[in-house]
């Protein structure tokens, strides 16, 4: 199915069951333990050995020797894969670190061996007996220092607009300042995990893995094993966030340790590994520079972004989301990339977005500041409905973990949004979080020991959209049952892609049986980008379209008139029970939705508004969260429970952002120091408190017939900043650095007397 | 911040390390043929333990180095309890244990003779939930689920605490009964993290079943 024009009125718009706050559907299984997890696959691998990763002790070098003989020796041992006996491992696709090392290292904890045994504890033991020696290089780890080396990309073209450099140096009002924010690690509650199965030449791998057919795809092209020799099973991922975003080691281990041994082997990578192992979100040093008049319009945009990688990694795209977000004739956007031998960045939440809005929100709220002006009016004052010069797009489409679907190829004349509720987004939270409480002046509001503060932040990510197909079948007792390869990692694909498919046939949820997450079922991306909602459930829409006609044809109705409703298909004055069409058997339809331009035509977007108030301890200056709401246009919400709980978890993960989050790096040895749970701070219960959030009724009808778009990485983007500029409300001092740790603002603190 | 005593110390430690490494290579490399081969290691200690989980006896014979979560999840295939970190950092592993919660990632099997393990498939089923189980549903109190067995039984033990009066530090009066309040509840939560940020509506689930408690 092609959608190349804006949808018209369709099933969805009755929203019966669309829209509905059914519970998830998997939630009985997941509280009760009985939702099986990929390492946990006892039944398709009853026999399984237990693999166990061993990471490089330096970041950049070369193995010299390395005596696996006592490890060998060890009790239960049964292989040791190295990169000596694994064969040829290709270097290509999603990430670019290589998943085996050896003998040249490319990162930290760069994983140079697994050691298979009969038991987990003789795995791990063995693994500590194998002696290796280094011969360590020198290696970039500073990104501060690497700037000078450092390249435009590929992936984000300079952007300059009229004159940026006269009207920033003739402008009355301006802000230039640099912000920097730190390696993330998304630290997932369940670890890159996989059990690997052959059965003669075929692979089948239980894997944690966000999107199935990149997994298929890197892990035959690394291995050299063709797609069809291999089946990827994902049926619950213990969260993502970017960072399951195709096959790391433990997948590639796992399947090279199964063939060495020739049985099944389950490997999950200790969380100690993952940070410096796997891929983080990179660590950005960024100038905003904003230039308005004395009224507050913004003349002179520039905001310039500069982060690391390992060598053929890209840039984390933190400027990109300024040209889309204010007006302003005058225009600097550029993002620079410099080579680091620290562990890969890649995708992590809103990749560019979260970062990017964690200074160029901050920065808007300085000069509010210097011009007098509320910062929810500075906002409104410098709105635009059309993407502002006719600048490129970021990105590719095929890329949708790394920026938003835009293309980048230049346009002629401006490019409307699809849909922008970015005012009303800002309208509506001042006036729900009772904004004109906050007393402009920082510093001056005290509760006790308390010194209170509010601030607030916009909202901006792409929607992207991608092909995505399905598979329906009605069964005779008016059962539909939908397969896809979409996963769900907690984002809710379970429920609303159930919620789809009833609506469109006309059953309630309790008549839908859902099945995802494997390679088997038709190609629907995955989850990634915020694209997995929108695009699989406009495939199941697809897929539907088919059957219905199938169903129709079946029952001797015209398809255009039929209406499936309440369990049956109706026609004028005729109707017949759904389950009726499949009683010479079940009914199976396929199909794919595929896009037009309507993506090139309209700037598609997620827009939101976050605001905060903190409470920061006089004399300790410890940050407490005190309230938080989230304001959200996001097209057709599809699900509002299952839409909220990915919005306050963005919340959360942003709160991390601004207070806690950071991966310390060791720039001598180059790694990343705090690398497991004790010592990588995150959120917990008790620094989140009860959390708001209020979705604008909105349709998008340039995505896709389902009028849908993604939240769940709108719900991080602009948090941070939110959060920033509460503490600086609160406090008067003005951190620049992430994370506000107490430590950077307590000598300056207000005077306790 | 680190002191410069602190820096420079650990500045020399790792310092010779690297060294070391750099001279010993050529040595190693010449090593292989003359290296006598390592003796065989003995075979792994294994004892016998017999655990009450879920109200049933389970008679294992595991190498003493097993966890009670790898006992649960690898031998007796309870796969409910989940292995977020494996160092008592994440709260997912966690148990009931003779009434008290536990890390289980923390604590040998073996040490656990006779004990009584409550485990998450002991507390409900998805036809018969419990009644913490349901309101987390109702909640939607998780989303990828991985911590969320975890933050159950944390969660009904953290209300069988308040209400025994065993007292926290955000309590103002040590002395007093401690009350399933907000704050109450998020302070003793606080050991199961939850990435996905589910915890606002964790904190909702567990005041509807603490109110119905009350």
């Amino acid at each position: 199915m092609k959608f190349d024009t804006p949808a018209g009125t369709n099933p969805i718009d009755r929203e019966t069951v669309v829209g509905q706050p059914h519970p998830r559907i998997e939630g009985p299984l997941k509280t009760t333990g009985r939702a099986v997890y990929s390492y946990e696959n006892h039944e398709a691998a009853p026999n399984a050995a237990y693999g166990y990763v061993v990471g490089s002790g330096i970041a950049k070098g070369r193995i010299s020797s390395m005596d696996v003989r006592e490890a060998k020796a060890a009790p239960g041992v049964l292989a040791i894969v190295t990169a000596d006996n694994a064969g040829p491992i290709k270097k290509q696709g999603f990430y670019v670190a290589k998943p085996l090392a050896g003998p040249e290292i490319e990162h930290y904890h760069q994983a140079i061996a697994l050691v298979v045994a009969e038991t987990f504890e003789q795995a791990r033991h063995a693994a500590s007996l194998i002696r290796v020696d280094y011969a360590r290089a020198q290696g970039a780890f500073d990104l501060a220092a690497a700037r000078a080396g450092a390249k435009p990309h590929q992936r984000q073209p300079d952007v300059r607009i009229g004159d940026f450099d006269k009207a920033f140096a003739s402008a009355p009002m301006k802000v230039d300042a640099t912000y920097t924010t730190p390696d993330h690690s998304h630290m997932m509650l369940e670890p890159h995990a996989t059990i690997a199965r052959w059965d003669g030449d075929h692979l089948t791998i239980w894997s944690a893995q966000q999107i199935v057919g990149w997994a298929r795809r890197d892990l035959g092209n690394k291995l050299s094993i063709p797609q069809d020799k291999i089946r990827i099973v994902a049926t619950y991922i213990g969260g993502g966030f970017g960072g399951k975003g195709s096959v790391c080691s433990d997948a590639i281990l796992a399947a090279l340790g199964a063939r060495a041994v020739g049985r099944a082997v389950k490997v999950t990578l200790p969380r100690p590994l993952m940070p410096n192992n796997t891929t983080h979100r990179p660590a950005t040093i960024q100038r905003v520079r904003l230039a308005a008049g004395r009224d507050g319009k913004l003349v002179a945009v520039g905001h310039e972004t500069l982060s690391g990688n390992l060598p053929g990694g890209g840039p984390e795209i933190a400027a990109a989301q300024t040209q889309l977000l204010y007006a302003g004739a005058n225009r600097l956007n550029l993002t620079r990339l410099a080579t680091l031998d620290l562990p890969e960045g890649n995708a992590m939440r809103a990749p560019g977005e979260a970062s990017g809005l964690m200074a160029l929100e901050v920065a808007m709220d300085e000069l509010a500041e210097k011009l007098g002006m509320d910062p929810v009016e500075l906002r409104i004052l410098n709105d635009t409905q059309v993407v502002p010069g006719a600048g490129p797009g970021r990105g590719t489409s095929t890329d949708p973990q790394s920026a938003s679907g835009n293309q980048g190829k230049e346009e002629q004349g401006p490019r409307p949004f699809s849909i922008r509720q970015f005012i009303p987004c800002l309208r509506t939270g001042a006036e729900r979080f009772g904004w004109e409480e906050r007393n402009p002046k920082p510093g001056s509001r005290r509760e006790g020991r308390w010194l209170i503060g509010m601030g607030m932040a916009s909202a901006i990510r792409g929607a992207p959209i991608i092909p995505a197909g399905g598979r329906v079948t009605l069964d005779g007792k008016g059962i539909v049952t939908v397969e896809s390869n979409m996963t769900d990692m907690g984002t809710g694909s379970y429920t609303i892609i159930g919620q789809t498919v009833a609506e469109m046939m006309g059953l309630p949820l309790d008549r839908v049986v859902v099945k995802l997450a494997d390679s088997n079922y038709p190609e629907a991306f995955g989850g990634g980008g915020q694209g997995g909602a929108a695009s699989a459930t406009a495939g199941a829409y697809a897929a539907c379209v088919k059957l219905r006609e199938a169903v129709a044809m079946k029952l001797g109705f015209n398809s255009a008139d039929a209406e499936f409703i309440d369990g049956d298909v109706r026609a004028g004055n005729r109707r017949a029970p759904l389950a009726q069409a499949a009683k010479d058997g079940a009914i199976t339809a396929e199909d794919k939705m595929e896009y037009g331009d309507l993506s090139k035509r309209f700037e598609q977007q997620t827009f939101g508004a976050h605001f905060c108030e903190v409470a920061v301890d006089a004399y300790t200056g410890e940050i407490r969260i005190r309230r938080m709401l989230a304001v959200c246009a996001a097209g057709r919400i599809l699900n509002p429970i299952t839409a909220r709980s990915q919005v306050i978890g963005g919340m959360v993960g942003g709160a991390g952002a601004a207070l806690m989050e950071e991966l310390a790096v060791d720039k001598r040895f180059g790694f990343f120091v705090n690398h497991d749970l004790a010592g990588y701070e995150v959120p917990v219960h008790a620094d989140i408190p009860h959390q708001e959030v209020i979705f604008l009724e909105e349709t998008d009808p340039t995505i896709s017939p389902v009028k849908a778009k993604g939240v769940g990485e709108l719900g991080i983007s602009g948090v941070a900043p939110a959060i920033a500029n509460a503490v600086y409300n609160a406090t008067g001092v003005r951190v620049r650095e992430y994370p506000i740790t107490l430590d950077k603002h307590l000598t300056q603190l207000p005077e306790i007397v | 911040m680190m002191s410069e005593i602190e820096m420079s110390r650990r500045g020399v430690l790792a310092g010779s390390a690297a060294a070391a490494a750099l001279v010993a290579a050529p040595q190693v490399e010449a090593q292989p043929a003359k290296a006598p081969a390592p003796a065989p290691a003995p075979a792994p200690a294994t004892m016998p333990v017999s655990l009450a989980v879920n109200g049933k006896r389970r008679d294992l014979n595991l190498d003493t180095r097993t966890t009670l979560l790898d006992a649960l999840r690898e031998h007796l295939k309870l796969t409910g309890t989940k292995k977020g970190c494996d160092h008592g950092q994440c709260g997912a592993c966690t148990v009931i244990v003779n009434g008290e919660r536990i890390n289980s990632c923390l604590s040998l099997a073996v040490q656990h003779q006779g004990d009584e393990v409550k485990t998450i498939e002991g507390l409900g089923t998805p036809d018969k939930l419990h009644p913490m189980q349901a309101a987390f549903v109702r909640h939607d109190g998780y989303q990828c689920g991985y911590c969320t067995p975890g933050q159950i039984c944390s969660a009904v033990a953290v209300l069988d605490e308040i209400k025994r009066g065993v007292p926290s530090h955000v309590q103002a009066d040590l002395s007093a009964r401690p009350q399933p309040t907000n704050i109450e509840m998020r302070e003793r939560m606080s050991g199961n993290i939850c990435r996905c940020g589910a915890y606002s509506n964790i904190a909702e689930a567990m005041a509807e079943v603490a109110g119905g408690e009350a």
